[in-house]
């Protein structure tokens, strides 16, 4: 039973055309890794499972995206009750400048949840899960932004954790952290997926290896291969990938 | 030959830098130099705590709190109007508006600063007046009312353009997080983008209201001369700027003390302004302190 | 209603109470503006602009208050430009961050929030008396020059700014000196910028009123100033003079010489933003 159904989807910034009728399934608790090079659309296409391309001036999109059988574009379904079952997380950790407590219920009072006691529930286990708890439960006051960059970035899985999505999307989430840092994000990722789907867009081929059951890869707005990550990356159909992934190009 | 141009060339352009620093030093001199006589014939205490401003009567007293008080009543009301307006602007330009409203808009809003004060009083006082008395039945042809609404619209530009680019300062991934979880753009402007950029909204607002307290042409023409102590918006009320134009079109002799009157209240509008000013200042280089 | 349509609701009615604010300003504007020309369209002839002042409102005219105003505006440019361009090439171009390139940034930013009646106070002793030279055109063009140099300043550094940095690197490597390169290349570069704060900055001060009024400008001027020396009014003081009398025929005099003072500043205005994007489009190469 797939959770993600990916149809005829092409996206367009003004005349730019960066997607071309991608098709893709995927399957509820599994990681799937979207690797390419840059501009090569896997981001935006990362983007639309959560409409976060909404605001963007000039976007515009054809084709279907479904999440549990709905269709997410559809004029009845209202977008922040989609962000909510599908969150995000970001690059660069992008903590608000608020307390750490504060970040972390945030998903929950924009719900309107007021309950002290449910909140803090939510904060221990969000934090818990995202294998931060242990190191800020003390300082749950303090400024985010007082935390390292790792920590940072894991407070804003947590934070998307919070709300108790069914899908986390990940953009690039250990680009700008350093290696230890990124061995506990993949391991958190790893974990997470017994409850979570996942979908991670990454630069780095050994965590999408390491971390991911399929892998896609994009070019130039196309869909080139979307295969098991262990086929994928030891048997590539495709030259192209079979390029990018040796590090020909890219 | 060239070294030595190249040199005498640097040190007339750092004259013309120097010359701002000439003009500062002008105007405290200036402003100290005349209000120490004033002040050696008027105590300082009679000047702070008097209540009454009658220095051009025969009876002559020298209290400034009627001219602050009308400064700082009409300021209220100005900030009453502007802020509100000027924020809402800011957040609806930065978090709403489409790129080709805001490009359209802008320049239009700095049309609202750009009218000269004087036009702003002619409006205070035959069009906005007149409108308001409809309502107002016991408002006077020259009230605080008219004058601080009409300032308020003229700092409205002010408001929102330095208040929007400290919202616009705001990196735009704490705005991708906020609606990543199911927020409205109403929700993200008030619960991340407002409160992120709060040091800067102050600033704007400081700067605003220093800058009414200095506006001079609007109540001149609109609020009256009638230094009171009063916080009724129907009032005539008189400003420390209304007063030194007050001054200025009479014949007061260079020298009497009446003379040096306008330079004891100006010193006082200056020490408010330059405070204001300073308190901005700070606060600016705190929050961009914070984003950097 | 559930969380999400209510949060909804708000959302929508923001974008509204948005929309309005952000019109309320330009709205109130244009009706004041669609006043004064319904009271004083028709006072504008010939006869209004070139008639001297005169007691009697359908005889008086503003020969006096317009030509003061572009003697002001003359004046103050050949003061204002030189010295306020010339400090902002120094801060921007020469200034290596000393103590005291920032002291006189913080100066500067200072003085620029002064209110305009205390450079009144400052040119009344200043220019008036200790420089004798009188309630003259000269007086008010050095006050005025004062008043707008911040504005000039600021807007000069900005455009310096923007000129990248690649342009004085080439002029240096092809063995210019500095000034050769600030002269040749980085001026003109960000001349189109300069322009527009000049601009905006003159068009501040032919609308100030007060500061002129301080140094002891005249409503009532019966000649045309011939010399920098002259007494002088200038259309802000004489709208004033108008606006402060009772008869409603000087109310219709005013609001004729708002029209005209309106039309100057706009026309200035229109031509700084104009300069600006032009600008803007080409330094962005």
């Amino acid at each position: 039973m797939k959770q993600i159904e990916a149809k005829n989807v092409n996206a367009y910034y003004g005349d730019n055309h960066v997607l071309k009728n991608i098709n893709m399934d995927i399957m509820p608790n599994s990681v799937t890794a979207f690797i390419g090079p840059s501009g090569c659309g896997k981001s935006t296409f990362l983007r639309m499972f959560n409409r976060m391309n909404d605001y963007i001036e000039g976007f515009r999109k054809e084709g279907e995206i479904l999440i549990d059988g709905i269709e997410i574009y559809h004029k009845n379904v209202k977008v922040e009750e989609l962000r909510q079952k599908v969150g995000m997380v970001f690059q660069t950790p992008n903590p608000f400048p608020k307390s750490v407590y504060e970040n972390v219920v945030y998903g929950l009072k924009v719900q309107g949840v007021k309950n002290k006691k449910i909140l803090s529930e939510v904060v221990e286990r969000s934090l818990t899960q995202a294998a931060l708890w242990e190191e800020v439960k003390d300082s749950l006051n303090k400024s985010a932004l007082s935390l390292s960059g790792g920590q940072q970035q894991r407070l804003c899985i947590a934070r998307a954790l919070a709300v108790e999505p069914g899908i986390i999307l990940m953009d690039e989430p250990a680009a700008s952290l350093d290696p230890i840092s990124t061995a506990k994000i993949e391991e958190l990722i790893t974990g997470l997926k017994k409850n979570y789907t996942i979908i991670i867009v990454t630069h780095n081929m050994q965590q999408a290896t390491r971390v991911s059951d399929k892998t896609a890869f994009f070019y130039v707005g196309e869909l080139i291969e979307y295969e098991q990550t262990a086929k994928l990356f030891s048997k590539p159909v495709n030259a192209k990938t079979e390029n990018y992934i040796s590090g020909r190009f890219g | 030959m060239g070294k030595l141009k190249e040199k005498i060339i640097e040190s007339l352009l750092a004259v013309s830098g120097l010359l701002t620093i000439l003009t500062t030093i002008g105007i405290i001199w200036v402003l100290f130099s005349e209000s120490i006589s004033f002040f050696s014939h008027v105590p300082l205490s009679d000047f702070l705590f008097d209540t009454q401003w009658t220095p051009l009567f025969v009876n002559k007293q020298y209290g400034i709190l009627p001219l602050v008080c009308g400064t700082f009543l009409i300021s209220i009301i100005a900030i009453l109007v502007a802020m509100p307006i000027g924020l809402t602007i800011a957040v609806y330009l930065s978090e709403y508006a489409p790129q080709k409203f805001r490009r359209v808009i802008k320049p239009l809003l700095e049309v609202l600063a750009a009218v000269p004060t004087v036009v702003y009083g002619f409006f205070a006082l035959t069009v906005l007046t007149p409108f308001l008395q409809k309502f107002i039945p016991d408002l006077g042809s020259f009230n605080a009312l008219s004058a601080g609404i009409v300032m308020g619209i003229m700092i409205i530009p002010l408001v929102s353009s330095l208040s929007e680019d400290a919202l616009y300062a705001i990196p735009k991934s704490l705005r991708e997080a906020s609606y990543g979880m199911g927020a409205t753009r109403f929700q993200t402007a008030f619960k991340v983008a407002v409160p992120a950029a709060s040091s800067g909204i102050v600033v704007s607002v400081i700067l605003a209201i220093a800058r009414a307290i200095g506006e001079t042409m609007i109540v001149t023409i609109a609020a009256g001369q009638r230094p009171v102590i009063t916080i009724d918006p129907r009032d005539a009320v008189e400003t420390i700027t209304a007063y030194i134009v007050q001054v200025s079109l009479g014949d007061v002799q260079h020298g009497s003390l009446e003379y040096q009157t306008i330079f004891a209240v100006g010193i006082t509008l200056f020490i408010f302004t330059f405070i204001l000013n300073n308190i901005s200042f700070w606060a600016k280089k705190k929050y961009h302190q914070k984003y950097e | 209603m559930s969380k999400v349509k209510i949060n909804r609701i708000k959302d929508t009615i923001f974008e509204y109470v948005g929309i309005g604010s952000t019109l309320i300003g330009l709205v109130v504007l244009a009706i004041f503006i669609g006043n004064i020309l319904v009271e004083g369209l028709g006072r504008i002839d010939l006869d209004f602009l070139m008639s001297l002042p005169s007691r009697k409102p359908e005889r008086a005219g503003i020969l006096t208050a317009w030509t003061g105003t572009a003697w002001i505006l003359g004046l103050t440019a050949l003061i204002g430009i030189p010295l306020g361009v010339s400090a902002g090439v120094y801060l921007e171009e020469y200034g290596k961050k000393t103590r005291l390139t920032s002291i006189i940034e913080v100066n500067i930013a200072n003085l620029a929030g002064v209110p305009s009646i205390i450079y009144g106070l400052l040119g009344l002793e200043i220019f008036v008396r200790v420089l004798n030279f009188g309630g003259s055109l000269l007086a008010g063009a050095f006050t005025l020059a004062l008043l707008i140099l911040p504005i000039i300043i600021v807007s000069t550094r900005e455009a310096l700014k923007a000129v990248p940095d690649s342009l004085r690197q080439a002029s240096y490597g092809m063995g210019a000196t500095k000034w050769q390169t600030t002269w040749y290349q980085v001026l003109p570069a960000a001349s189109g910028g300069i322009m527009t704060g000049i601009i905006l900055a003159l068009s501040r001060a032919i609308g100030e009123t007060a500061p002129v009024i301080v140094i002891g400008a005249l409503a009532y001027v019966p000649f045309v100033a011939q010399t920098p020396m002259d007494e002088f009014t200038v259309l802000p003081i004489q709208i004033f003079n108008w606006v402060s009398r009772p008869q409603h025929a000087f109310i219709t005099n005013a609001a004729a010489g708002i029209i005209i003072l309106l039309f100057l500043t706009f026309v200035m205005n229109g031509i700084a933003v104009y300069l600006r994007n032009k600008w803007q489009k080409k330094i962005n190469w």
